[in-house]
């Protein structure tokens, strides 16, 4: 009796859940529905107030001896564990500016929220943080979907983001400064370093949202100019651990290099994979774009001798980088340093310096200032570009060794402009398939 | 460009090349890369999808062989099932870290993970699903809270980012198949799937325990007249169903190791198996998911991984509406 009742409703029901997963699987709309929400917290929420620019008086928009700074990280949810990272370096680069008298003389006191790894969430936080809270700025997301739905949140408070980590480019907005890389200063280079090694052949591996995408789109367009073949292209949901089938077609394609997009825990099946079917870095080298100092001893498998692009590795070798990771050490203990953390503690201190040039809090002044401002960050020189408000920086490819350290291999011949929209090259055609 | 480029025949001649793999050309770096001339050897379009998907169908089969006993054979819609695959995959994890990753820590995981995750649906059931048997749509949804606490749990014990299984060296080679070099993880694989099966259907056909549960299932009532105790025989189906996910758990885990939302993957397609199969019939769910794994590689080799997924369960769908008792009904004494 109970069975029958069971299966009357469990059939539909299961039917419709796997239309549903396998069709959110199969694209990466997840951004469109989230701004979706958003619109609807702005309309219900209604209030414009810019981040305390009219409510402050005298002309830098802030009052008193603190200034307050949002951070907004997921520390719950399938993110924490990298947006974690990130909150703990924003927190390490707070106390050392504070400890060096602060922003424009004012201490910083910041303010945490969860983005709990949901879009909509960092929407709502990002709201509150700016008009609730007022803050002057908000540091954080990770994820290309929290950063979408924080984009127009952030416009239409007037307030300030830094986001960073690398992304898909194609985007650029008055109210966020970028600090990760975008695609010409970590995909491209990538391909330079590809076409360097005579590399004739190459197969894409990439989860299916919109960064492995837009990266292979560009990869594709890139790979015709630079005379490399592509021999298979394949994708998996982000949610699915599975990659036998392709990894079998990649060991039949026999391709010089794989270019490897896959985020997250998805790398892990697609690693394993590899080695059951006899890959590694001798016979098939991979490159990947998010396999970092933390992720390679994730994989359970010996990585020793595949490549990454980055534009900071925890082996860079600067005066700025000892003294950045021996004081996230000497905060946290003995854990690694990786590229987003990197670019969230840079991001704190090209804030710090941007305002002390406008001597101003005030968003407008601060933009107007934006160009130019620069930072001698653990990576490297970094110089903020006021067209597009990404930063200037240098591309590396790093070799994984056996201590899951990256030895670095090539380098750009410094810091690359931001080009978010590939303006400045010609064989890009957004509109190709 | 290439031999392998355009389009590729139906059927091509196996040509072994002394280990399978043949080089040539050096990079600029000093390392070799493939040259396309001698790129002869290829695999016919059929063994690698067939090989690879008959693994994936065991691990399917894994997933789902609990719940042909906890859904099937007890009507229980356990969403959390997902979650005692997650627990047998961090049991994997845990062992290895006491034995080291020495040849024998899986053949221990196995036991340890069936037993460890069969307590934990055991406590499952005692605390909220015996509450709800007359109620599947509660089940239903009470078991997917718990599931969200189980995913919790393990993020707050063991960290978000996954933890790596080292599968033992004598998982690690290949054996050649028709070409194909086929990894002894899937066929192990296999051999796990199917001797799960085999144990399980043992125990339901010769044992007085399983005489007890296909009495239960039968009819419940005149099972009770009898002197079954109807409330002990859905205690142990619950452990035993749930035993068995630990059992796909380690399975899993040399596949991609461990990470706190591992069973949300597996859980829909394993009902899925379950239903197509028709409920309860130990037979059916073994043809089903070998069926899904085999046309789910068949399509992503033709097309793409998402797409496929996509048209398998649009197949499955169909197949249900047109037979939605599955392929193989229970008969049963039952009115309903």
């Amino acid at each position: 009796m109970r069975n029958r009742r069971a299966l009357r409703i469990a059939a539909p029901l299961l039917a419709s859940f796997a239309l549903v997963a396998s069709a959110c699987g199969s694209d990466g709309d997840t951004s469109s529905s989230a701004s979706d929400a958003v619109e609807d917290t702005e309309t219900t929420d209604g209030t414009e107030v810019p981040a305390g620019a009219e409510a402050a008086s005298g002309d830098i928009c802030l009052e008193g001896d603190v200034v307050e700074l949002g951070f907004l990280n997921s520390t719950s949810g399938g993110m924490a564990i990298s947006e974690q990272t990130v909150r703990d370096s924003l927190i390490l680069g707070a106390e050392e500016i504070n400890a060096a008298g602060g922003i424009f003389g004012k201490q910083i006191e910041f303010i945490e929220e969860d983005g709990q790894s949901e879009p909509t969430v960092f929407a709502e936080k990002i709201n509150k943080l700016l008009t609730e809270d007022e803050v002057a700025a908000v540091f954080g997301g990770w994820t290309s979907a929290s950063r979408k739905a924080m984009l127009p949140v952030v416009e239409g408070a007037k307030g300030l983001l830094f986001y960073p980590v690398q992304y898909e480019g194609l985007e650029a907005s008055e109210n966020i400064y970028y600090t990760g890389a975008t695609t010409n200063q970590q995909i491209i280079p990538a391909m330079d370093f590809l076409a360097s090694e005579g590399v004739e052949t190459l197969f894409l591996a990439g989860s299916d949202y919109v960064f492995p995408r837009t990266a292979n789109k560009i990869i594709k367009q890139y790979a015709a100019v630079l005379g490399i073949e592509i021999v298979g292209e394949e994708y998996v949901p982000l949610d699915s651990d599975d990659w036998t089938t392709q990894v079998a077609k990649i060991a039949e394609a026999q391709p010089d290099f794989v270019f490897n997009t896959i985020n997250g825990s998805s790398n892990v099946g697609f690693i394993k994979a590899y080695d059951e079917a006899g890959l590694s870095a001798d016979n098939s080298p991979i490159i990947s774009v998010s396999i970092a100092e933390e992720e390679a001893p994730a994989m359970g498998v010996d990585l020793t001798g595949q490549y990454a692009s980055w534009n900071y590795f925890q082996s860079v070798d600067s005066p700025e980088n000892t003294t950045f990771i021996e004081a996230f050490q000497a905060k946290y203990g003995d854990r690694p340093t990786s590229d987003p953390m990197e670019a969230a503690y840079t991001s704190l201190y090209l804030y710090k310096n941007m305002v002390e040039k406008a001597e101003s809090f005030c968003v407008d002044a601060i933009n107007e200032v934006a160009d130019g401002v620069s930072f001698a960050a653990p990576e490297g020189l970094v110089t903020i570009n006021g067209e597009n408000n990404h930063i200037a920086k240098t591309s590396l490819i790093g070799q994984i060794n056996a201590d899951n350290q990256f030895d670095i291999v090539f380098s750009s011949e410094g810091p690359i402009q931001p080009d978010p929209f590939l303006e400045g090259y010609d064989w890009w055609d957004p509109t190709a398939g | 460009m290439g031999s392998n480029s355009g389009l590729r025949p139906w059927f091509s001649i196996d040509v072994f090349v002394g280990d399978g793999r043949a080089r040539a050309r050096l990079s600029p770096t000093g390392r070799t890369l493939l040259d396309d001339d001698v790129k002869a050897e290829t695999v016919d379009v059929f063994t690698t999808p067939f090989l690879t998907g008959t693994a994936n169908g065991a691990i399917l089969l894994m997933a789902a062989l609990g719940l042909t006993l906890t859904f099937g054979q007890m009507g229980v819609i356990n969403m959390a099932h997902g979650e005692f695959l997650m627990v047998g995959a961090y049991v994997a994890y845990l062992t290895q870290q006491v034995t080291g990753a020495t040849g024998f820590s899986i053949v221990v995981a196995l036991p340890m993970a069936f037993i460890f995750a069969g307590l934990l649906g055991l406590l499952l059931e005692i605390t909220v699903i015996q509450w709800m048997y007359e109620r599947p749509l509660d089940t239903l949804l009470a078991t997917v809270g718990v599931a969200l606490v189980l995913q919790q749990l393990a993020q707050d014990v063991f960290g978000a980012q996954g933890d790596p299984v080292v599968a033992p060296t004598w998982l690690g080679g290949r054996i050649s198949v028709f070409g194909y070099e086929w990894p002894h993880r899937q066929l192990f694989t296999i051999v796990l799937a199917l001797g799960a099966l085999g144990a399980l259907s043992a125990v339901l056909k010769y044992t007085g325990f399983g005489r007890r549960i296909r009495a239960t299932v039968q009819n419940r009532q005149l099972a009770e007249t009898l002197g079954v105790s109807t409330r002990n025989v859905d205690r142990i189906t619950f452990f035993l169903g749930s035993g068995l996910a630990g059992l796909g758990g380690v399975a899993i885990s040399l596949i991609s190791g461990t990470n706190p939302t591992l069973g949300t993957a597996y859980i829909i397609p394993a009902f899925l198996v379950v239903v197509v199969g028709g409920v309860g019939q130990l037979k059916g769910t073994l043809i089903a998911a070998w069926v899904v794994g085999v046309v789910t590689a068949f399509l992503t080799d033709w097309i793409s991984g998402s797409m496929a997924q996509v048209l398998t369960f649009a197949l499955v769908v169909i197949f249900l509406v047109m037979r939605p008792q599955g392929l193989f009904t229970a008969r049963t004494r039952s009115l309903a």
